[in-house]
């Protein structure tokens, strides 16, 4: 059967690209201590697999309107192609918004702890501040040289500012998300930062800017401006301690994190290549849970 | 002694509005949540250097909107009711309406 025209050519342009990863040349064994973090956020569910400690794989998918359905989608997701099975876990984690609602894990630990850890395994010991944008807050998280949470600041008041924003921004704009933050480069100055980012006033203003002759790519870079400005004062509140890491879906978007470095002055920690070989800033949280699930499991055996 | 600094609440275009709580001072004792008359506050149990730890934090519910629940306290004055409860002074307040 045909489908309907009208749907397919309708265009989705706030759609990022789920996927998942097996890292190559690893093997796995039923000696092996192999844990998964599973991390339901508010916009996307993501899972990483680690054996020993060590990434082994990956999945990212959109959450949808039920959290245990959503972490197994993206469980199921990290397994495939990896010839696991549920029953060779030794243990797992939950963690992000719907951590209560993982039915597989363990136990839930909080995204705070996961992220900070999460991030000193993919950049190394030098991190010490962790933005993490996500789908539906901001977190600015300061860390030890093991990961471990020092200081922590959540803005979760609205979805202004975050992934969310940007998708709804997306929308309007009609460009894709995915360049989203290189199109919001694309000016020859930029233009002072819209005057609020909560989304729905933003929508309104930007209409007023078009109105004004503005380009699409002069008001995204002003909806980005007014974003970066946001995520820069939440650094300030914990302290901005080098190295600095971004994390969560936004952290792949170059005119957030481009902004960020102006405003703040300092150099991000250069984001992995995900797109071929390297560890995704998105699993962030998933990761620290596997380690956690790693540790937590060790600890037991110990006891 | 290495502490957790928690940060619950938000700035906007009115101010800066947060009720941090020091996780490695809190000893637990639930004295906060009794006092505080918007039931903002409960005990939670947090992964602290993989122990369990149970520690006072601000409800969900009223991270997003801490500035309405909490203004009849009157934080500013340092004088909150969650702030006096506290022994071990692991409660803080920030209030800066511009």
């Amino acid at each position: 059967m045909k489908e309907p025209s009208t749907i397919k050519d309708e265009v989705e342009f706030w759609r990022w690209r789920e996927y998942h990863r097996v890292v190559q040349g690893k093997k796995w064994t039923s000696k092996d201590i192999i844990t998964a973090g599973v991390d339901v956020g508010s916009v996307s569910s993501k899972a990483a697999i680690m054996i020993n400690g060590e990434a082994y794989s990956w999945g990212i998918t959109r959450t949808g309107s039920n959290s245990p359905e959503s972490a197994k989608k993206a469980l199921d997701w990290a397994l495939e192609g990896t010839g696991l099975k549920l029953s060779d876990f030794k243990y797992i984690v939950g963690t992000g918004y719907g951590r209560v609602n993982v039915p597989m894990a363990n136990k839930a630990v909080t995204e705070i702890a996961c992220h900070a850890k999460g991030a000193n395994y993919i950049w190394g010991p030098s991190v010490r501040t962790v933005l993490d944008v996500g789908g539906q807050d901001i977190k600015a998280i300061r860390s030890d040289e093991t990961g471990r949470v020092v200081s922590f600041l959540m803005n979760d008041k609205c979805a202004a500012g975050t992934g969310r924003g940007m998708e709804v921004f997306a929308d309007l704009l009609k460009i894709p998300i995915e360049e989203i933050g290189e199109i919001s480069l694309k000016v020859d100055q930029e233009p002072p930062p819209v005057s609020c980012t909560c989304v729905a006033f933003a929508k309104t203003e930007a209409m007023g800017l078009f109105r004004k002759g503005w380009s699409k790519e002069k008001v995204l870079a002003a909806y980005t401006r007014a974003m970066a400005v946001r995520m820069a004062n939440l650094i300030d509140r914990v302290g901005l301690e080098k190295e600095l890491v971004i994390t969560g879906g936004q952290s792949k978007n170059i005119g957030i994190a481009s902004r960020i470095e102006v405003i703040l002055g300092v150099k991000c920690l250069p984001m992995p290549n995900w797109r071929e070989n390297g560890l995704d800033p998105m699993i962030a949280g998933a990761l620290g849970a596997a380690l956690f699930a790693k540790a937590l499991y060790e600890k037991a055996q110990k006891s | 002694m290495r502490h957790i600094i928690t940060h619950y609440g938000y700035s906007d275009g009115s101010g800066d509005y947060y009720i941090t709580i020091d996780t490695d001072k809190c000893n637990g004792c639930g004295k906060c949540v009794k006092q505080c008359p918007q039931s903002a506050l409960q005990l939670e149990t947090m992964l602290i250097d993989l122990e369990d730890k149970t520690a006072a934090s601000v409800t969900e519910e009223h991270r997003k909107k801490i500035k309405y629940t909490c203004s009849s306290c009157k934080p500013e004055s340092s004088n909150a009711p969650c702030v006096l409860a506290c022994e071990p002074k692991a409660i803080k307040c920030t209030w800066n309406p511009h």
